[in-house]
């Protein structure tokens, strides 16, 4: 297995500098070092020179991949694309063009993202998982047909309502909680009910019919009928062992997920007013500011490689027929 | 469900304050504003950098540059901050010899500034002015071991303060030249601060010798513009002549840094911690940045030295009767402090605002018919909701213009024949923008007549001050002229009908824009409709904003929209945008039309050296006649500044050009408890509701479950 593992974290590098040689391409093809040095320096007196000075100071006043005033290697070292990528690579994001460090405000920005998507996670799988199985019990009955009408409804409306719809009615209406902010601690825990709630019942619908249908396939294997042949209860066949015998696609669904549990969520984090990763991205991307951006995008990659390894590994913890070899 | 009742009940209690208040119990009955920022956080806190409206709520109560706005005064008057007196203004020829004030201006090679500032003026309470017992400073050179515990600057134990002197404002005015800072004004003050350009270039030099973020010492290089008399005294000297400069001295730009801050924030390893100038400042201001969450919450905290400062004994006509001078001769700052908090969403904002815990807001599109009701008399007024929570209402018009432009470089719609013309000005009489004011900003503006807002030196009201080449004056009042004399001006532009005279080819113009979504399409349909009006096919060109700047920069865009807001109160800061030499194509300037007319040039140059009076008001009168007649801008309207506030918040006058007006707002914080007491009671009879649905709905399940268990193993393999 450690051999796999090192196998796959090798692989690991040149999809790391494909992601960031394109992200870079993108955008460098829609922006120039001009472009972003005139949004920094606003709508007002922007001077050539004053342009000049800004890429200067950035260090946007190289060539993009290619410097022909330098000699040897330097005529490729000494190129933006070299500059601003290879400290990625030891997790030395450097500055944003306003010269805040993008290292600290990621580690600062983390947790808010992940203490909304942390919970939303778990209960919402707890919820989900739950759910499907409560389908799946009463497959073929009304109460099956209800919960599946409930959940096609459910998918049918717009995240953004049940933002709005759930700071109308819990934080305006009936005062329960604040609309929206931010509070570090358990004084906190006030300001994650709606975004948590508002996370958990926008993907109940999608989550819990595809659970379902996972369930219900494994509902017709042999197992099962062996399992009831046994005198198993109903409850004891669905929760230990379809459950079990489902994981695998679960894991694969869950795991992945991980990166997006850091890398935060745009709309929960825009309308709740959590300072997370998701609006720090959004608004490096609308400000042009490459280097977060490339950050971003370079720590989503490695989050999202290490997520896939995890796949790989926890198939291996509830499925012991896989090996990693 | 008793159980689920009880435990909200408990919760609830628990919390003290209202369950829904997103501030900490207690929070509200200090003395201190509760406000929000955003879209974005602010991103320059330095002085020499920040020209951000968003930035300078927070600049303009650190920082004290010499001068001020009066608070209640109109029109803007200016009036020493730091400075013991207004700036003594002397201009010189070439030889260095004295010239009377009102000399020409082609005599006047320098103009000086001598501004003396008020001693007893401390800075705020920060580690770079701590002390040991020798006397040297106790943070510079950092300890490395020590800096391993600093995170932020509240985790320096010691701090101090030291007296504001004349060289700290010298200090800044080298800082604008620092390639390090790429200050948004340094290119156009070193047209004008004498050796400004050449320091700046001297500097690059030295900051390219130096290793990354090491300290640049600039109290070893002098600049000539910029020099220490006295103690409490310095000296800027400009080329040439320059009124305006004036102005200038009441912005932030030039407000005092002292050089132990540079020198203590340019260690290694502060700003890999974000302790920087650009985050932490360190001002003279009525208020110190206590807590800069940029990501969350900003908090302004009241200077502990602040300098003895009172609130005006006087103010215009109708101050007194608002309430406005009740507080006259009381020290100043009036609130403890000020809690900002980060709000991305203009519907979160406005709904805690209507809950208590903004004390102020702004009105969108989205809100306006909730919060504003146009009279019959067209005057907007609060509804019924909002007066009844004792909401206030301000407005004010700003000092900006918004106006459709075009490109006097382009063949069809540019330059100065009959025919360009004649075109120019059918489409300003086509373009309705008393339907634009009323359809896209709720009536949030007025029409404009030429370039100078209502405020400002040189706009005229009433007859006199309509464009007579658009409107004509009809029973006391401005009548947007008829389309039949749009269309006659077009058909004597060679487009009778909207088509080409000879060719008969329907004239095609181009509109070019950023705009983008369902909100920009809108209004890009009615501008298409207002052309339409005249026959005209526009086409609208949209493109994102760096493509649009660059069109703009090329001259390459033919009609096109664009905004001014005034850096200061002066008719030269409105002009400016038309004046030939400052065209964008090939200079770069602010004439997005690349508009010239020499006779107007002329004028500029003998009207931004004048003082305000009837020989000024009679030049920028024959200004504004070229304008009208040439019509290189469709003069589209002066948006108006709506603003709410609760009734516990006092001393609220808008002044669109001061920016340290917080130190004049008091609060009520004893009525502000108890409106949000009243207005938050949490409402327990939805959960009690909810409980039951959930009752309701799990029970038929609980009974199917049941009788599932009980069926055999057959019944339950059946699909």
């Amino acid at each position: 297995m450690t051999a796999y593992l090192l196998r796959r974290l090798l692989y690991a590098i040149p999809i790391l500098i494909g992601v960031n040689l394109i992200t870079f391409a993108l955008f460098f093809v829609v922006n120039t070092p001009d472009d972003m040095a005139r949004i920094h320096l606003g709508a007002k007196h922007v001077t050539p020179e004053a342009i000049a000075r800004w890429k200067a100071e950035h260090g946007y006043n190289k060539p993009l991949f290619y410097n022909d005033q330098a000699s040897g290697v330097a005529r490729f070292t000494d190129t933006l694309f070299v500059q601003k990528s290879l400290r990625l690579f030891v997790f030395d994001f450097g500055r944003a063009d306003d010269g805040r460090d993008i290292g600290r405000e990621i580690a600062s920005r983390m947790w808010p993202s992940l203490a909304i998507a942390l919970p939303t996670l778990l209960v919402g799988l707890a919820v989900y998982v739950s759910f499907a199985l409560l389908l799946v019990f009463f497959r073929a009955t009304y109460l099956d047909t209800a919960g599946v009408v409930l959940c096609v409804v459910l998918m049918s409306i717009s995240g953004l309502f049940y933002v709005i719809a759930s700071q109308y009615l819990l934080g305006k209406l009936w005062n329960w909680v604040p609309i929206s902010g931010y509070q570090p601690g358990w004084d906190g825990l006030k300001f994650l009910v709606l975004p948590v709630l508002v996370g958990v019942i926008s993907a109940l619908g999608e989550s819990s019919r595809f659970y379902r249908a996972l369930f219900l396939e494994e509902m017709h294997k042999d197992y099962v009928r062996t399992a009831r042949a046994k005198g198993l209860s109903e409850a004891a066949v669905l929760f230990r062992h379809v459950l079990g015998n489902a994981l695998i696609p679960i894991l694969t669904g869950v795991v992945v997920v991980i990166p997006r549990l850091i890398l935060g969520s745009l709309i929960l984090e825009s309308f709740f007013g959590i300072p997370g990763l998701g609006s720090y991205t959004i608004d490096a991307l609308q400000a042009q500011d490459f280097a977060i951006v490339r950050a971003m995008v370079f720590l989503g990659s490695v989050l999202y490689i290490l997520g896939l390894i995890l796949t790989d590994l926890s198939y291996t913890l509830v499925d012991p027929r896989v090996r990693l070899e | 469900m008793r159980a689920w009742s009880w435990l909200l009940a408990l919760l609830l209690a628990a919390c003290g304050s209202p369950p829904n208040s997103p501030y900490p119990s207690g929070e509200a009955a200090r003395n201190v504003l509760f406000s929000n920022f955003g879209p974005s956080p602010p991103k320059h806190l330095d002085p020499a950098r920040s020209y951000s409206e968003n930035e300078i709520v927070f600049t303009g109560q650190i920082y004290e540059p010499p001068l001020q706005y009066h608070y209640l005064r109109r029109p803007y008057v200016l009036e020493p901050l730091t400075a013991a007196a207004m700036p003594v203004v002397r201009h010189w020829d070439e030889q260095w010899r004295a010239l009377p004030a009102d000399a020409p201006a082609q005599q006047v090679a320098y103009t000086t500034y001598d501004i003396r500032i008020r001693p007893g003026i401390y800075y705020q309470p920060h580690p770079c002015f701590a002390r040991d017992a020798q006397g040297r400073p106790r943070y510079v050179p950092i300890d490395p071991e020590a800096l391993r515990r600093i995170r932020r600057l509240t985790d320096f134990k010691e701090v101090g303060t030291r007296e504001l002197v004349a060289a700290d404002y010298v200090y800044q005015i080298k800082r604008l030249a620092n390639p390090r800072l790429s200050s948004p004004i340094y290119g156009l003050m070193s047209e004008y601060i004498l050796g400004l350009k050449e320091y700046g270039r001297r500097l690059e030099q030295v900051v390219k010798d130096l290793p990354e973020e090491a300290y640049v010492d600039l109290e070893r290089y002098p600049l000539q513009g910029a020099q220490v008399i006295d103690r409490y005294t310095y000296r800027i000297t400009l080329r040439g002549r320059y009124p305006q400069f004036i102005y200038w001295l009441a912005m932030p730009f030039f407000a005092p840094v002292p050089p132990e801050a540079e020198r203590f924030y340019n260690q290694p390893g502060m700003g890999e911690r974000n302790l920087s100038l650009d985050w932490q400042p360190v001002g003279t201001g009525p208020f110190y940045l206590a807590e800069n969450d940029p990501n969350r919450v900003m908090i302004l905290q009241r200077n502990p030295y602040y300098r003895p400062d009172f609130y005006p004994r006087e103010g215009e006509p109708g101050d007194a009767e608002a309430g406005l001078l009740a507080d006259a001769g009381r020290r100043l700052p009036l609130l403890d402090a000020a809690i900002y908090t980060l709000e991305k969403e203009d519907i979160p904002e406005w709904g805690k605002f209507l809950q208590g815990y903004y004390d102020s807001a702004g009105i969108t599109s989205d809100t306006f018919d909730q919060a504003i009701r146009i009279g019959p008399d067209g005057r907007p007024d609060l509804t019924e909701a909002m007066r009844a929570r004792g909401i206030r209402l301000t407005t004010a018009v700003r000092d900006s213009i918004w106006y459709v432009g075009f490109n006097w470089l382009d063949p069809v719609v540019g330059g100065s024949s009959e025919r360009a013309r004649k075109l120019r000005q059918a489409i300003s009489i086509a373009l309705d923008y008393e339907e634009f004011i009323s359809i896209f900003l709720n009536g949030r503006g007025i029409p404009a007549h030429g370039p100078l807002p209502p405020g400002i030196f040189g706009h005229r009201t009433g007859e006199a001050g309509i464009n007579p080449v658009v409107y004509r004056w009809e029973g006391g009042r401005a009548v947007r002229r008829g389309l039949d004399e749009a269309r006659r001006l077009l058909a004597e532009a060679g487009y009778p009908g909207g088509r080409e005279a000879g060719s008969g080819r329907p004239l095609t113009l181009f509109f070019d824009t950023m705009a983008s979504g369902p909100e920009a399409k809108s209004r890009l349909d009615w501008y298409r409709k207002q052309f339409a009006k005249l026959g005209i096919e526009l086409v609208i060109r949209a493109t994102d904003y760096n493509r649009f700047q660059d069109k703009m920069r090329k001259g390459n865009a033919q009609i096109f929209e664009w905004g001014w807001n005034a850096d200061y109160p002066d008719a030269e800061n409105f002009f400016f945008l038309l004046y030939g030499p400052n065209r964008k194509a090939g200079e770069g300037g602010e004439n997005a039309a690349n508009y010239a007319n020499p006779e107007f040039d002329r004028l500029f140059r003998q009207m931004k050296d004048m003082p305000d009076g009837p020989a000024r008001q009679a030049v920028i009168d024959a200004m504004v006649d070229i304008l009208r007649h040439d019509a290189p801008w469709v003069f589209a309207y002066h948006p108006l500044s709506y603003g709410l506030r609760h009734a516990w918040v006092g001393n609220v006058k808008p002044n669109l050009m001061a920016h340290n007006t917080l130190k004049y707002r008091k609060v009520d914080a004893a009525a502000r408890v108890a409106y949000q007491q009243q207005w938050n009671r949490p409402v327990l009879w939805p959960a009690a509701l909810l409980a039951g649905l959930a009752v309701l709905g799990v029970a038929p399940a609980v009974l199917a479950y049941r009788r599932r268990l009980r069926a055999g193993a057959l019944e339950r393999a059946r699909p």
